[in-house]
């Protein structure tokens, strides 16, 4: 497959998903269930996408559970993104040097 | 002056996507290059897709010839959940956003950048938007060209952690509000449980991850309009 045809192929198609609602619902939505239900929308695609898949972002699952407790206390005590990432990844590095 | 405090906002929200973003791009340029793309072909793939899972997923897709319809396809069904997405980030935008501004706004709408843009209070300007994508664009791209040069000079344990970086970003994203909120943590949890369902459940995990993480945000965010309606502005 020529990548740079393959590249244009996948910015197109992921183009459009992201640009058409945002063009097409350019007026407010008032429906008080479909207002909640986009209200929603962030937290459950972060909880998904996030559990159980950062069991397996790292050569073991040990490593990667020292992470998300060590990302997920700072996340708590409201750290900063940068410091919760950095830090998740400095602890799965240490927990793999023990192992 | 308030067009300048939205542009720093913007610009300040950036700086801590774009760090997240260039360790996670490292890891993408690390792995393109050891299936055989060049770092410069890899670093172009990021600046013009702007999406991490889809990205992983097209490299054995791209070396092993499969098909352009197969690529399209699978781009739809990892990325489909930011139509969820812009959806809602549709009616996040004050009015002075015009359709010309929702076409570039629409370009960066990934994962780390709805979640900031939801999670400020009230509407969000276009100078805001605009601010919010610069730094996460350039850092996505250039992390990707340094992981694609630097590839084998990093130890393996190193490129290991790495890995876990996005999911960093995502808990600084959803804990703080799931603390302080009982029906946000309801939809998180709610999220967990049915995300591990169809990762373990026999059946349920023969479905792709694309598919599973539109239905649990489908069915998540929709018990959580049932349960927990918004009343008003948040």
């Amino acid at each position: 497959m020529n990548p740079l045809l393959a590249i244009l192929v996948m910015a197109l198609t992921t183009y459009l998903i992201r640009m058409l609602p945002l063009v097409l619902f350019h007026r407010e939505i008032t429906h008080p269930w479909v207002r909640s239900f986009l209200h929603y929308v962030p937290y459950a695609v972060l909880g998904t996408m996030t559990i159980p898949a950062v069991f397996y972002s790292t050569s073991s699952v040990v490593s990667a559970a020292c992470g998300l407790g060590c990302g997920a206390y700072l996340a708590y005590r409201e750290k900063d993104m940068v410091i919760v990432a950095v830090a998740a990844v400095i602890a799965v590095y240490l927990c793999e040097l023990l192992l | 002056m308030e067009r300048r405090q939205e542009v720093r906002n913007g610009l300040k929200d950036g700086i801590a996507i774009g760090m997240g973003y260039f360790s996670v791009s490292f890891a993408f340029g690390m792995q393109a290059v050891s299936v055989g793309i060049s770092p410069w072909i890899a670093a172009l793939m990021s600046l013009t897709n702007m999406t991490s899972a889809g990205q992983f997923a097209s490299l054995p897709l791209i070396v092993q010839n499969g098909s352009l319809i197969e690529l399209a396809l699978t781009q739809l069904v990892i990325n489909l959940r930011y139509a969820l997405m812009s959806l809602s980030l549709s009616q996040k935008l004050d009015h002075e956003v015009t359709i010309k501004d929702r076409l570039i706004i629409a370009f960066a709408n990934t994962d780390e950048i709805f979640a900031s843009a939801s999670a400020r209070p009230g509407k969000n300007t276009k100078y805001y938007q605009f601010a919010l994508m610069v730094l996460p664009i350039i850092m996505w791209t250039l992390g990707t060209l340094c992981g694609g040069f630097i590839n084998t000079l990093l130890p393996e344990s190193l490129r290991s952690a790495l890995g876990i970086a996005i999911y960093g970003m995502f808990l600084a994203i959803f804990i703080p509000p799931a603390k302080k909120r009982q029906e946000v943590r309801m939809v998180v949890l709610f999220a967990v449980l049915l995300s591990c369902l169809f990762h373990w459940m026999p059946g349920l995990d023969q479905i792709s991850s694309g598919f599973v993480i539109i239905i649990c945000t489908l069915l998540a965010a929709g018990m959580g309009a049932c349960l927990f309606p918004i009343k008003e502005e948040c």
